[in-house]
């Protein structure tokens, strides 16, 4: 089944809607990309559309949370992390306000509309506002699990939605937010993948597995908190560490889990794969990701190399 | 009613408050804090329907100091209303204390929204307001800026979807003291003409002299009379109100005064 993130979101919405009177929704002149348009038709009195102007919407969002909403702020990664990223702080982080963020094509997922609206700096950015939690859902069922987790948590959240349909991963689902899911277990290598190349991983996985390598796959799908009891683990039992993630290498989930296991004082590479730290050439996701070395041919030969030392 | 006189003598009491903070602490804005008393007392001690003892009463309403670096002012008000104690103000800026150079909701009863970085105070007043027009309360919000902060851009997305969403409950003022840190506001970026702008952007404006307890007392009243738009209450203040050698001196905008000055401005305002 190939569901997108952003319909699952959506729909997820919806849900949360009928059951929590609290829940608001606002969006950025982007409703039907973001698919939160679905949650106004239904529930039009808690549905603002703020227009082309994401400052005075994370704003808004943080009034209303002050008065015991649970606001829900859509639109592009980009613009909501980016241009909105002093209000994020300063607005709704510092003080703590009950606001999530929920931002849809992330990563390179525009394809040809080009690097203005790639987003490969939202995680790194978020990860460094105290406060703040960070999660990247990898398929559509653990969508709806975390958004109905953020609704549930007490404080601000950021996640990360894709773009395109994207085939389903799990039937079910134990969702925690800071719980990491191991999907394939394996003892030589572990790659650990957040968000849309959790697929890619279980991918390279199986090719790997073709040829009597282990690799284990984390789905890091909170990248704040992290669990850092699953990179201890994959420390101790396996050789090496992939990271994987639809983002720029500096700062994101490489970084934190490359932090991760230079503070244990593990003695196991790391080998970050991500955006290289450019901006996205013009083209489909798919060969942007392999153009910069998230392809499932790449990912092999990396865990071959690591095994090796 | 006269709270007139009554207004006046606080107003007096919570000038002290801010150049003792200011002045003790040797650092904060004195200038913009002078300027914007009357309007913070009246709020507070005629206006606003609030409940010290219970800050966080859901049905109060609501004030949003946008331009944070006023605190001073804020924080004298508040200890003067009862939300804690006058002592209180001495550890403003001093290491640990809640009383830090701009509000944080999460450590000062009282303070509505953590503000400081300008621009952000008008859009948090709105969502305030959507939330209270849902919920059917009948409690406003108000909220106070500085004239150069209108010089951000979030400032008229805000006023933009305030005026949208027709909210009523809206009464925003702002401090029309011309002075901004690097000079006049007309000089540095000019925001004239002013009034017009707001009224285009679809509010109902009033414009009053903001040292004049009758004519704010009076704009609020009209505000509340307004249906379907917010309304922008544009007060001209002084600088440095009440200190002789800081009005209309861009200088001490933000600068603590020290030495003979301190004792000067303390004994302009009566300080014992």
């Amino acid at each position: 089944m190939v569901v997108s993130t952003r319909d699952a979101y959506g729909d997820v919405l919806v849900e949360l809607g009928g059951r929590n009177e609290d829940i608001f929704v606002l969006d950025a002149d982007l409703a039907e990309s973001t698919r939160t348009f679905k949650f106004g038709e239904k529930y039009p009195r808690r549905y603002y559309n703020m227009g082309i102007a994401e400052q005075d919407m994370i704003g808004t969002a943080a009034g209303l949370a002050l008065s015991g909403k649970i606001p829900f702020v859509s639109t592009f990664a980009v613009f909501a992390a980016m241009r909105g990223a002093e209000q994020v702080r300063t607005s709704i982080c510092y003080p703590r306000l009950n606001v999530k963020i929920v931002t849809t094509h992330s990563g390179l997922s525009v394809g040809t509309a080009g690097a203005t609206h790639f987003c490969e700096e939202d995680l790194a950015i978020m990860r460094a506002i105290p406060n703040m939690t960070v999660i990247a859902p990898s398929d559509a069922v653990q969508t709806r699990l975390a958004v109905a987790a953020a609704a549930a948590y007490d404080g601000p959240v950021y996640m990360r939605l894709g773009r395109g349909d994207s085939p389903v991963i799990y039937k079910e689902l134990d969702y925690e937010i800071g719980k990491a899911v191991t999907v394939c277990e394996g003892d030589d290598v572990t790659i650990v993948a957040t968000g849309v190349m959790v697929l890619r991983a279980m991918k390279a996985a199986e090719k790997l597995r073709a040829d009597k390598i282990g690799a284990r796959v984390i789905d890091m799908h909170t990248l704040k908190p992290l669990d850092k009891d699953a990179i201890v683990r994959a420390v101790a039992e396996t050789r090496g560490i992939i990271t994987l993630e639809e983002h720029n290498v500096i700062g994101g989930l490489g970084a934190a889990v490359a932090e991760t296991v230079a503070e244990e004082g593990a003695k196991v590479k790391v080998r970050r794969l991500g955006i290289p730290d450019v901006f996205g050439d013009t083209a489909a996701a798919e060969l942007l990701w392999d153009k910069y070395g998230m392809s499932v041919a790449n990912i092999c030969a990396v865990a071959k190399e690591l095994i090796k030392r | 009613m006269d709270n007139v006189c009554s207004l006046a003598d606080k107003a007096q009491k919570i000038r002290r408050h801010i150049i003792r903070m200011i002045g003790d602490a040797g650092v904060g804005h004195p200038g913009g804090c002078l300027s914007g008393v009357e309007i913070v007392t009246a709020l507070y001690f005629v206006v606003m329907r609030v409940r010290p003892e219970e800050p966080k009463w859901p049905d109060r309403d609501r004030f949003i100091l946008s331009k944070g670096h006023a605190s001073a002012l804020l924080y004298g008000v508040l200890a003067e209303r009862g939300y804690f104690t006058v002592d209180e103000l001495a550890t403003f800026r001093r290491p640990w204390s809640k009383l830090a150079g701009h509000p944080d909701m999460n450590k000062v009863p009282g303070v509505d929204m953590t503000t400081g970085s300008l621009g952000q105070g008008l859009s948090v007043a709105n969502g305030i307001a959507i939330a209270a027009k849902y919920d059917g309360r009948d409690s406003r919000v108000y909220i106070l800026l500085g004239d150069g902060e209108v010089q951000e851009g979030q400032v008229w997305e805000a006023a933009m979807s305030a005026a949208h969403y027709r909210l009523d409950n809206v009464t925003a003022f702002i401090d029309r003291n011309g002075l901004q840190i690097d000079g006049p506001t007309e000089k540095v970026m000019g925001v004239e003409p002013l009034a017009d702008k707001w009224r285009c952007f679809g509010w109902h404006v009033i414009e009053i002299d903001g040292h004049d307890y009758r004519q704010i007392l009076d704009a609020v009243d009209e505000a509340r009379k307004v249906e379907g738009k917010p309304t922008m209450v544009i007060a001209r203040t002084l600088k440095g109100k009440g200190v002789c050698f800081m009005e209309g001196k861009v200088e001490w905008h933000g600068k603590a005064p020290a030495g003979d000055l301190y004792e000067q401005a303390k004994r302009e305002l009566g300080c014992e």
